[in-house]
């Protein structure tokens, strides 16, 4: 039950992007066809869904002050390695982007020629990082990781694949000149999260 | 020729292109079209006979509006009269009092819009669209009857200009421009907006009869302690099930009547303007949902007192039913494919309903609601000719195949 409200938590409630604006760069760029947008949500919630979790074992195993006492070494169990965090997660990042882009290369070729350029994008996705230092920041134990992890990828799709259909219908508008193209996309963004503010003080 | 038409047209060429007034043009214009049925026709393809343009189209909600409208100044009135004087004071003079109240409100909304319309249309050579007729109307109905002036203006221009000129005016927005322009207030100034002592129009608060506490029903039945009977707190504050449905007593504007917003729905579904789907699946939403709430809920001492509300006081109180039949109906915000107005209706009230169970920080979710689903209805909207043009094609193929 407290898994199921962490997940609503994370989808709606505390939606990565539109309540703490992470992710926007791409959320802008990549929301102009409804397809890629799908494509890139998708890969966003199987990215955040491994590395999140992966991220909560090396702080675990590795990087918490005294986390390296399973090695039996004085020495190495003394240390506090906390310091590292940034650095560890951005390269884990990196490191996992391009391991699934081999592997959906190697054995899901149709999911891999759908996503394309969108999963290399996701190294510098601040969602992504984003993820891993609020599980860092909330204390997560390994399965709210699990639900955290895949949860906050689902809400940056659902609100990235909103905006995609938004900006379909968008096209057939009579916009300004000077608002045109990212000027509106912002203005729809600031709405979109305002509507999102229906679950902001939901206690679950 | 009419002579109204006669001295109109007499003033044309001064708008035309190279008159002194041409800038005005959509002004003239809108006029002219708005006391007689203009004489251009449609020139691509395709042509719908049809004497309903948008014109006459916007003008039908506003005639079902109408009862809520006179309701709503005649309950602002009475609920004056009844908090000072604590007696009755006769028919005319609560509608008198309520007017006094709700008409400046009406007027500001409407000359502060107007202006933006104005000027956009001017300025971008579009021209002046009715749909403003009835955002400029709805937006008022939904205010307490105590909220300061210059609070309607500012709400309005947001409305009108974030929520669509800035789009390029009807037809194009994404959220409705009155639901957009009440959310904007609400969390700019939830002083005056929310909470208990907005609804009731007095000129000070401590006015108030004795007993007399101005909350609405909805806010009554949240404020219920865990545990207790959440129907003793609504008779204690004098809200009974018959009281909510006729709708004398606090509220919005426009909202309070059940009876006024259903012969405002009956005059748009049958002049087949407000998309009866839309309306049937939203109240099938709170239906369900609230039903369902009731039987996870409904005995348990401990639990949540709203669990315990069947599902026809989820529909009367509040602004649920003003908000499913004149808001969720909003064509342009709305979703637009069949299928996908039964979801987008069903999901409204489910999520009305959610909303008011769960959500402590609101009284209300309608609004919200409604605005979220403006968010996904192209999503909506996409999904349902995506699965269409799938089954399209799988029957397609299954011919090839034979």
């Amino acid at each position: 039950m407290d898994l199921l409200s962490l997940a609503v938590r994370s989808i709606f409630i505390e939606n990565i992007l539109l309540s703490t604006f992470l992710g926007m760069c791409s959320f802008l760029a990549i929301s102009k066809r409804i397809e890629t947008a799908i494509g890139l949500g998708v890969a966003v919630t199987l990215v955040q869904f491994i590395t999140v979790p992966v991220n909560w074992a090396l702080k675990h195993f590795f990087l918490d002050p005294g986390a390296l006492a399973w090695t039996g070494v004085p020495a190495l169990a003394a240390l506090d390695l906390s310091f590292l965090n940034f650095i560890v997660f951005i390269a884990t990042i990196a490191a996992l982007v391009q391991l699934v882009e081999m592997l959906l290369d190697r054995y899901f070729p149709p999911l891999y020629q759908a996503l394309g350029i969108f999963l290399p994008l996701i190294t510098v996705n601040c969602a992504i990082l984003g993820g891993s230092l609020f599980m860092v920041e909330r204390q997560y134990t390994f399965p709210e990781t699990l639900v955290y992890g895949f949860a906050s990828g689902a809400g940056w799709a659902l609100a990235i694949i909103a905006m995609g259909a938004i900006r379909k219908k968008l096209r057939y508008s009579n916009i300004p000149p000077g608002l045109r193209g990212l000027g509106i996309t912002m203005i729809v963004t600031g709405l979109m999260a305002m509507t999102f503010m229906l679950f902001s003080g939901i206690n679950l | 020729m009419h002579p109204l038409l006669k001295a109109i047209q007499k003033t044309k060429p001064k708008y035309e292109e190279g008159g002194p007034l041409h800038k005005l043009w959509p002004v003239y214009e809108a006029g002219e079209t708005f006391l007689f049925t203009p004489d251009t026709v449609t020139s691509g393809a395709p042509h719908v006979r049809d004497p309903l343009d948008i014109k006459r189209y916007m003008i039908t909600v506003l005639y079902a509006l109408i009862p809520c409208i006179l309701f709503g100044m005649y309950n602002a009135g009475y609920q004056l009269n009844h908090a000072t004087a604590g007696a009755d004071t006769g028919f005319w003079n609560n509608l008198w009092q309520g007017a006094l109240r709700v008409m400046p409100i009406i007027i500001t909304s409407y000359a502060a819009g107007g202006f933006w319309e104005v000027l956009f249309a001017s300025v971008r050579k579009h021209e002046i669209n009715e749909g403003f007729l009835i955002t400029g109307i709805l937006f008022p109905l939904t205010l307490p009857p105590t909220i300061p002036l210059w609070q309607v203006a500012l709400g309005i221009s947001f409305g009108v200009v974030i929520g669509k000129e800035i789009f390029g005016g009807v037809g194009f927005n994404v959220l409705n421009p009155a639901l957009t322009a009440r959310c904007f207030l609400y969390f700019a100034y939830p002083g005056q907006i929310s909470g208990d002592k907005v609804w009731i129009a007095t000129p000070v608060a401590e006015k108030l009869a004795d007993g007399f506490s101005g909350a609405t029903a909805l806010s009554v039945a949240k404020a219920a302690p865990a545990g207790s009977n959440v129907f003793e707190h609504l008779a204690q504050a004098g809200h009974t099930l018959k009281s909510m449905v006729i709708g004398l007593e606090g509220g919005s504007i426009g909202e309070t009547s059940s009876i006024a917003v259903l012969v405002g729905a009956v005059l748009l579904i049958v002049a087949g303007v407000g998309a009866w789907r839309i309306m049937a699946g939203g109240v099938l939403g709170v239906t369900v949902i609230g039903s369902l709430v009731n039987l996870i809920g409904g005995p348990a001492a401990h639990a949540n007192p709203m669990f315990a509300l069947p599902f026809w006081y989820d529909l009367v109180m509040g602004g649920a039913l003003f908000g499913i039949v004149f808001m969720a109906t909003d064509p342009v915000s709305a979703a637009a494919t069949n299928a996908g107005k039964w979801i987008y209706g069903f999901l409204i009230g489910a999520l009305t309903v959610v909303i008011r169970m769960f959500n402590p920080a609101y009284p209300a979710g309608n609004m919200l609601a409604i605005l979220f689903m403006n968010v996904m209805a192209p999503l909506i909207d996409y999904i349902v000719l995506q699965v269409h043009i799938r089954g399209r094609r799988k029957y397609l193929e299954s011919f090839a195949r034979a």
